[in-house]
């Protein structure tokens, strides 16, 4: 079997090609809950994000061995802890490269990346743009609450000018980051954004991204009700816009640029764009053309193999 | 046949192809029967400045560059100026004719000066491009090194630009070769490398090539990296044999992403390396405690170069040593290892991996720019894979059977937790300190693996019994490391007995070995203990040893004395000397003997 074929590459056609994937296996939401108790104010939006994505891999028909979640660092990056899949809770800005390291050692799991504004867009924000112009198959979620709130407060990427926090008395002097127009600037190949609020809408969100190709960037609003007093959930109610229903055809990028500009009185949800033409990254490695890497013994090797490598020396 | 051992010294302008001429006559030399040992001095630009190649070739193999040097190829008047000093009382000096130079100089020095018309010749041929070839012949002319030898370098080196520029170059060689032939000056030079008949093939090899053979025979599948000075030839070597081999190469964004995929790679299961300098290495310090947090195993390299900062960037130097030993906040278990030279490259990459998986845990090798790129001839079956078996430890893919001890509460231990979501504590609690490790993908063990502290099924915890219980059980790897014998004292080279013991690490292993029959010739009775594994120490092997040295030199390439600071740190012994050197340029045998008297004074005869 071919990379591309274990890679469970989608195609955009709502298909997964793997066919150990896909609805109808058993699977029941009980084989992605554990006993471990979410340390998260009630309220927060991580819960509805957690809700989603086991909603989502159920519906997938993913199971909770064929899936890994690599998370950051902040509040919302303890998700995989709270849910039965395996999980790698790495470090503050990092999990893009440790899952793009673990995709390309192993294209046959699906790998879900969550983290948060800060480690996204902050500081793993060199990692993010060379993802998206990478296009490993990953799902990027990113819990956007455009605060520091595991630090209790502080002013992050997204913040919006003005804002007091802890480390911006007088109001934040930066510009906020587009998550949006910077992933479609950076090449990514599909950008979208959702709301913590509306789980089932963001559950099928999910699915898309699961279904693309290869990085797919799900933005997510997500209300901190701890320490972001502006962008609540009544906040985001009032602004959100679905792209859908609005006639919008994420397959033109013109058109996802200038929607990606509304961020104010509007706020718009969706699919921005999507592109299933870029091959993922994993699909042109040379290294994989005989397969998961991790599926190879170790010594296989020959005496011969070994010799040329040593004859080409002489 | 007479016994050989010759240095001669290339230089002239970096863009000049002083590398590229002094590999290629490395080249020639190692096919004709020579042992080689070749070092390249160059500076960080692509043009300009002085660079300079120091081939040593001799009839006994050699580990060392080794000074004076017999024989100097211009190719700049101002390599003369620079190089004349160090040349050996009756060396030759060969330069183009045309250079403005003071020939009177030379001769007066006592060294013999050898003008030919290379340019000359080589514009009559060609053009001035080929005035490297001419050089290289008038070199093998003089040493009556086989002009046939050389005919051989100059096809394959040539033949993908055209007959027409191999025919050029060839008769270039051959004109050269004839007219210093016919000097007077080569009757006089006394320094002879003629063909040696019999000898068998020999590969010829830098220290990043040997690493980088290890760790494809140890099963390496992945390598991420960001090109770094003098660390990039491994991800170049391993890029260009990913595809027949089979391993995925990442040259990443920077540093941070190198390791971080590395450690991704490794936690899905695949042997993992990252190479890098000690800049890097610098980036790389928060995942390194990633790594060891959640026990996945990945090896790094650094191949350490001058620092700090951008210091030295194409010189050597060992002053990462206390760095690495100590890098990344809070105490986890890890392994360092430094090889002494190419063919312990070769197996300490094997080590590496192997550690790394048994014992779950990063594991740095310090390599230096001397090692990593100085040019060595090795006999066939010297780079020995059998040596180094593959062994994993506790680790199963999916599917595989169980492992002794994975099931049950407690991961097997009686007094244990309740086992975790699907009866499997990837973190168990064991006697040894190591858990059984299921890759992921086991429909029978979903884990977690946290860089907060956590329990022994992976759920992060604050809770004080268990970060205790969780502290003792990492940092136990390493007492079961020792105790299983993981961990090589020191090597003895020299006699059991000696007045002046040298004690030194990673690749100043040849360079004090050769020092040593330097300093018997003076007289001196001298030894040395050389370590490769540094972290966990074997510090009972190593008191053991040091306990019959009479008086101690350590050897090495820093300023601070960082490994004699290490010895007195691990086992209460304060060395007596310190030869070191920091200027970036690789100590050399004579140096340290002298540097050895030096320090011990007239306490020896």
């Amino acid at each position: 079997m071919s990379v591309d074929q274990r890679a469970g590459a989608g195609r955009g056609d709502g298909r997964l090609p793997d066919g150990r994937h896909g609805p109808g296996r058993g699977l029941t939401a009980r084989d992605y809950m554990t006993e471990q108790r979410p340390t998260w104010c009630p309220g927060c939006g991580d819960f509805g994000i957690l809700a989603a994505l086991r909603e989502a891999l159920l519906q997938e028909g993913i199971a909770p061995h064929e899936a890994v979640v690599v998370s950051g660092i902040g509040c919302g990056s303890k998700l995989p802890d709270y849910m039965r899949v395996n999980g790698f809770m790495t470090l503050h800005g990092r999990p893009l490269p440790v899952a793009t390291g673990f995709r390309l050692a192993n294209p046959a799991m699906r790998v879900i990346v969550v983290d948060g504004d800060g480690d996204a867009y902050g500081i793993g924000g060199n990692h993010w743009l060379h993802t998206c112009r990478r296009n490993p198959g990953l799902v990027h979620l990113v819990e956007n609450n455009q605060i520091y709130a595991l630090t209790k407060g502080q002013y992050s990427p997204t913040t919006e000018q003005g804002t007091r926090t802890t480390t911006s008395p007088e109001g934040s002097i930066e510009r906020p980051v587009n998550p949006i127009r910077t992933a479609l600037a950076a090449g990514a190949t599909f950008v979208a954004r959702g709301f913590a609020g509306e789980p089932k809408e963001l559950a099928r969100l999910i699915r898309e991204a699961l279904h693309h190709r290869g990085y797919a960037l799900l933005d997510i609003l997500q209300p901190c009700i701890t320490y972001n007093k502006v962008n609540t959930y009544d906040w985001y109610a009032e602004r959100i816009v679905r792209l859908e229903s609005e006639g919008h055809d994420p397959s033109d990028f013109d058109a996802a640029w200038a929607r990606a500009g509304e961020f104010g009185e509007r706020i718009p949800v969706g699919v921005f764009y999507r592109t299933e033409e870029v091959p993922a990254y994993e699909e042109r490695v040379p290294g994989l053309k005989r397969g998961p890497v991790v599926e190879r013994p170790l010594d296989d090797l020959d005496e011969a193999a070994f010799e040329a490598l040593e004859r080409e020396l002489v | 046949m007479r016994d050989q051992d010759v240095s001669l010294v290339i230089g002239g302008d970096a863009g000049q192809g002083v590398e590229s001429s002094g590999a290629g006559f490395s080249s020639a030399l190692a096919r004709a029967g020579y042992h080689i040992f070749s070092i390249a001095d160059y500076r960080s630009r692509i043009r300009g400045g002085h660079n300079f190649y120091q081939i040593r070739a001799a009839t006994r193999p050699v580990a060392s560059h080794l000074d004076p040097p017999a024989l100097l190829l211009a190719l700049t008047a101002e390599s003369v100026e620079l190089h004349l000093e160090s040349l050996a009382p009756d060396a030759a000096v060969l330069y183009d004719s045309s250079f403005r130079l003071d020939a009177g100089a030379v001769e007066r020095s006592g060294r013999l000066a050898v003008p030919v018309p290379m340019n000359e010749i080589a514009m009559r041929h060609g053009s001035k491009v080929m005035m490297n070839t001419a050089a290289l012949a008038a070199a093998a002319s003089l040493l009556r090194f086989p002009l046939q030898r050389m005919e051989a370098v100059i096809r394959q080196n040539f033949a993908r630009k055209g007959e027409r520029v191999v025919e050029g170059n060839l008769a270039v060689a051959r004109e050269t070769y004839e007219q210093v032939r016919r000097s007077p000056a080569a009757a006089r030079f006394r320094y002879r490398l003629p063909g040696l008949p019999g000898q068998p093939e020999r590969m010829l090899l830098h220290g990043n090539h040997a690493f980088c053979l290890g760790a494809v025979a140890a099963g390496c599948r992945f390598v991420a990296a960001y090109p770094m000075t003098p660390a990039t030839t491994i991800l170049e070597w391993m890029t260009a044999h990913a595809e027949p081999l089979g391993i995925v190469t990442k040259h990443a964004e920077d540093e941070l992403a190198a390791i971080c995929m590395a450690i991704g790679a490794g936690f899905a299961g695949a042997r993992a390396l990252c190479s890098t300098s000690g800049g890097g290495f610098s980036l790389m310090t928060e995942a390194l405690g990633l790594a060891g947090m959640t026990e996945t195993p990945v090896v790094v390299v650094d191949v350490q170069r001058g620092g700090p900062s951008t210091g030295l960037p194409t010189r050597t130097e060992q002053a990462d040593l206390l760095f690495v030993l100590h890098a990344s906040q809070g105490d986890f278990p890890r392994f360092v290892l430094a090889p002494g030279d190419h063919v312990e490259a070769f197996e300490t990459a094997m080590r590496a991996f192997n550690l790394a998986e048994k014992y779950q845990t990063p594991v740095v090798v310090l390599s230096d720019q001397f090692l990593a790129s100085s040019l060595r001839t090795l006999d066939f079956g010297r780079l020995r894979r059998d040596a180094v078996p593959v062994e994993r430890g506790k680790t199963r893919r999916p599917g595989e059977p169980p492992l002794p001890g994975e099931r049950g509460p407690g991961g097997g231990q009686e007094d244990g937790p309740a086992a975790g979501r699907d009866g499997y504590l990837r973190f168990a609690f064991t006697p040894d300190g190591i858990s059984p490790r299921v890759l992921p993908g086991d429909p029978e063990a979903v884990y977690g693996a946290p860089s907060d502290e956590h329990d022994e099924a992976g759920h992060i915890t604050e809770e004080i019994d268990n970060r205790k219980r969780m502290m003792e059980k990492r940092m136990r790897k390493l007492e079961t490391a020792l105790a299983a014998g993981e961990m090589r004292g020191p090597r003895r080279v020299g006699p059991a007995e000696a007045e002046v013991t040298l004690l030194a690490w990673g690749s100043m292993l040849g360079p004090a070995s050769e020092a040593l029959v330097l300093l018997e010739r003076e007289g001196v009775r001298a030894n040395l203990l050389h370590w490769c594994d540094l972290w966990p120490f074997a510090g009972e092997a190593a008191e053991r040893e040091l306990r019959r040295v009479r008086r101690g030199v350590v050897v090495e390439q820093n300023y601070s004395g960082q490994f004699r600071r290490f010895l007195r740190m691990t086992t209460g012994y304060e060395a007596e000397g310190l030869v070191r050197r920091y200027d970036g340029r690789p100590l050399e045998p004579g140096e340290i003997a002298r540097g050895v008297l030096k320090e011990v004074g007239a306490g020896v005869r």
